[in-house]
């Protein structure tokens, strides 16, 4: 127990000031902390969809709830129903399997609800495109709001990409 | 406390099975030769369940089976493992008569890749027991076959592709029995997958898994595609596998075409796939913890992930190393002002994993959930085929970087960690030694970095040729079969991923525990859905 203590202790607070060259993604979280207090009551809840991915797009959006990146100080958090999300964020191409689940997922999300399409499969279709098996982007099933390419994005790509959606929502 | 199980190999040898088979079945007599396995034998059609039973026999392990269309015949191709090596059967069978007897009754494994091929094929394996449709849901029907050559990439698919609802699980019924179903859709950040409970109370009776919602269809869009391209569409297969896969399909590439990488293209290869299983491995013993609500672990092991993924991108360009592969090679290099980075980061890691993982074992309420949940025995293990941690954690050893070693390393000692327990507390343990095992592998290899250009060119292309790559990724054994024609270009590809052999497990260790011990369960075994779905 206290060997743990110390562990906690001497590791300490890891969480970063986000390191951008222009400072951007700081001042949009901090723009966007203000966005999400008002449109949001102060907490934007994002239900992820895989909808055909590699699972490479899942594990940094693990890695953005990691102590360093903390995506959490921003207010954005995940969920585990549709049905409590503001946000669904989609990655993969949307497989031929998967389009009624993602279909059906985004109907149980209650308007208003934005959708963002993360990677470059969920974003243009990448590697696997369109084909017997996919329906290549996720736009081709479902409204899209904002894409994030990458393969996949990194942890801050990810938050800047979700931070400028928010920003550049149009006024209420 | 049980310790660490002494080093074992149960298959038998390729010499006495071959020697047996011959003996017995009618093969063509002629030794094929695929590179990449030892020996390549064909077999008649009406001797396939029978060469199985002979390989039970031997204790070989079943490890995968694919199909190919080469009109006008299919071939379809086993491969087994021998404690010496590995070996290929295959059979042609005429386009009008696709039809094979079934190897499952030998090998419980073969259940869903012959189900895989007869969706994909339409080819029927006689005397299988379960011959519903597996990879096909809706977005084909049962009359279309995707890798047969006259269907197009596109198909013709609807619309909208209805949702699976009418897969015919299996029924259970009783006085207060019900049904939980899962899926494909998760409550947490994971791929997708559906997953059929029958449950007493809060014990499970049964669980049936129904996979395929990721079906991208990997092995057609290989179809026609340059070495290149290849590599590329192998690094995403399996995001967390990018290494592995990559290797794997590159590896059976370079052998089809006879050559090989340069000794520090290779070394640079099992760097990458040595960094690539630490930082799975880590994930993983913190996601496992943090299912039964220990956060400390996950907050440490996320930590240690990050700088070791930051690491990744500051030297080798990219944090999860995709297409960092390529073939002929690699596309990244170690510069000698980057040494004492990756000495120092190795010791920093060691330090802290053998820090935290006896914190880990011995700390009373989480070992409380984790020992005895989840248990896969000895028996079944081996009679599964499983692989990787899942199989180490009960003693099934197998691993090719010790027993079957390509390049670097047959130059390296490989210490396999292995127990008897087959619970959810030992894979994790199994995790923690294969950190420390991997981080002693990087430290050889980066001791001794070989010279040697980066990548090398793999033509002239003159011929159509084929080759078996074989890794052992993160997850375990990782196979790649390649076909290219005679313009260097892929006329078949097909990855296992060594999820087709461990989710079979999931499906029996979890039986007799709480549905609330389901997630940890699945954590602890970790297969991967896009891997498998193809
Ligand atoms: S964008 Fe890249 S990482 Fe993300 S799902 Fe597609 S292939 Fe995988």
């Amino acid at each position: 127990m206290f060997r743990i203590f110390n562990r906690i202790r001497s590791t300490g607070r890891l969480t970063e000031p986000l390191p951008s060259p222009d400072q951007t993604v700081a001042e949009l979280g901090s723009a966007c902390q203000a966005e999400i207090a008002a449109r949001f009551s102060g907490s934007l809840a994002i239900r992820m969809v895989d909808a055909g991915s590699c699972n490479g797009c899942e594990l940094e959006m693990h890695a953005v709830n990691n102590s360093y990146y903390d995506i959490e100080r921003f207010g954005i958090h995940f969920v585990a129903s549709p049905r409590h999300a503001d946000l669904l964020l989609v990655t993969g191409v949307v497989s031929r399997n998967m389009q009624a689940a993602l279909q059906r997922t985004y109907d149980a999300t209650p308007s208003p609800k934005l959708v963002v399409a993360m990677g470059d499969c969920a974003a243009c279709g990448g590697e696997f495109g369109e084909s017997y098996a996919s329906c290549g982007a996720v736009a081709n099933v479902i409204p899209v709001d904002a894409v994030i390419p990458g393969c996949p994005p990194t942890p801050l790509q990810l938050m800047q990409g979700l931070l400028e959606l928010l920003h550049d929502l149009p006024g209420q | 406390m049980r310790r660490r199980q002494p080093e074992q190999v149960t298959a038998g040898k390729v010499a006495e099975f071959v020697t047996h088979l011959t003996r017995t079945v009618v093969t063509t007599g002629q030794k094929s030769t695929v590179p990449g396995v030892q020996v390549c034998l064909d077999v008649a059609g009406e001797d396939w369940g029978k060469a199985a039973e002979i390989a039970a026999e031997h204790t070989l392990r079943w490890s995968a089976a694919w199909a190919e269309h080469l009109s006008p015949d299919f071939h379809v191709v086993c491969l087994l493992a021998c404690s010496d090596g590995h070996c290929l059967l295959r059979t042609r069978l005429a386009e009008g008569r696709p039809e094979l007897p079934s190897q499952m009754p030998s090998f419980p494994a073969a259940n869903r890749p012959e189900r895989h091929i007869q969706d994909m094929f339409g080819i029927r394996f006689t005397g299988h027991p379960d011959p519903r449709r597996w990879t096909r849901h809706q977005a084909w029907s049962a009359k279309e076959f995707p890798l047969r050559k006259d269907f197009p990439l596109s198909g013709s698919p609807q619309l909208k592709t209805p949702p699976d609802c009418d897969y015919p699980f299996v029924p259970v019924s009783g006085e207060g029995i019900y049904e939980i179903p899962v899926g494909p859709v998760h409550a947490g950040i994971i791929e997708p997958g559906h997953f059929r409970f029958q449950a007493d109370g809060e014990d499970v009776l049964r669980l049936e898994e129904h996979l395929g919602y990721v079906h991208r269809g990997v092995e057609k869009l290989a179809e026609g595609r340059d070495l290149a391209g290849l590599a590329r569409l192998a690094g995403r297969l399996s995001g967390d596998s990018t290494v592995a896969h990559g290797w794997a399909a590159c590896q059976a590439a370079e052998r089809a075409l006879g050559v090989e990488p340069s000794p520090r293209a290779l070394a640079l290869r099992a760097i990458l796939c040595e960094r690539e299983r630490i930082a799975n491995h880590l994930g993983d013993i913190g996601a496992i913890c943090n299912d039964v609500g220990f956060t400390f672990a996950l907050v440490q092991c996320s930590r240690l992930r990050e700088l070791w993924q930051r690491n990744n991108a500051a030297i080798f360009g990219h944090r999860l190393l995709m297409d960092r592969v390529v073939s002929g090679g690699v596309n990244c290099d170690i510069s000698p002002e980057h040494l004492p980075e990756l000495f120092a980061e190795i010791n920093e890691l060691r330090v802290r994993v053998e820090e935290l993982m006896p914190m880990l074992l011995e700390y009373p309420s989480l070992q409380d959930r984790l020992r005895t949940t989840g248990i896969l025995s000895v028996e079944l293990a081996q009679q599964l085929g499983t692989l990787g941690y899942v199989g180490r954690a009960s003693n099934h050893q197998d691993d090719l970087r010790r027993d079957a070693p390509y390049a670097p390393y047959d130059q390296l000692v490989v210490n396999v960690p292995a127990y008897l327990e087959g619970d959810v507390a030992k894979r994790t343990r199994v995790r923690g030694d294969e950190v420390l095992v991997s981080l002693e592998l990087l430290e050889q290899l980066l001791k001794s970095l070989p010279e040697g250009p980066l990548q090398i060119d793999c033509g002239p292309f003159a011929r159509c040729c084929e080759g078996l790559g074989l890794v052992e990724g993160w997850r375990g054994e990782t196979v790649a079969y390649v076909r290219l024609d005679e313009t260097g270009r892929v006329m078949r590809y097909f990855p296992r991923d060594p999820s087709w052999l461990n989710w079979p497990a999931l499906e029996r260790l979890i039986l007799g525990n709480i549905v609330p011990d389901f997630p940890v369960c699945n954590k602890s075994v970790n297969g991967s859905y896009a891997g498998h779905d193809l």
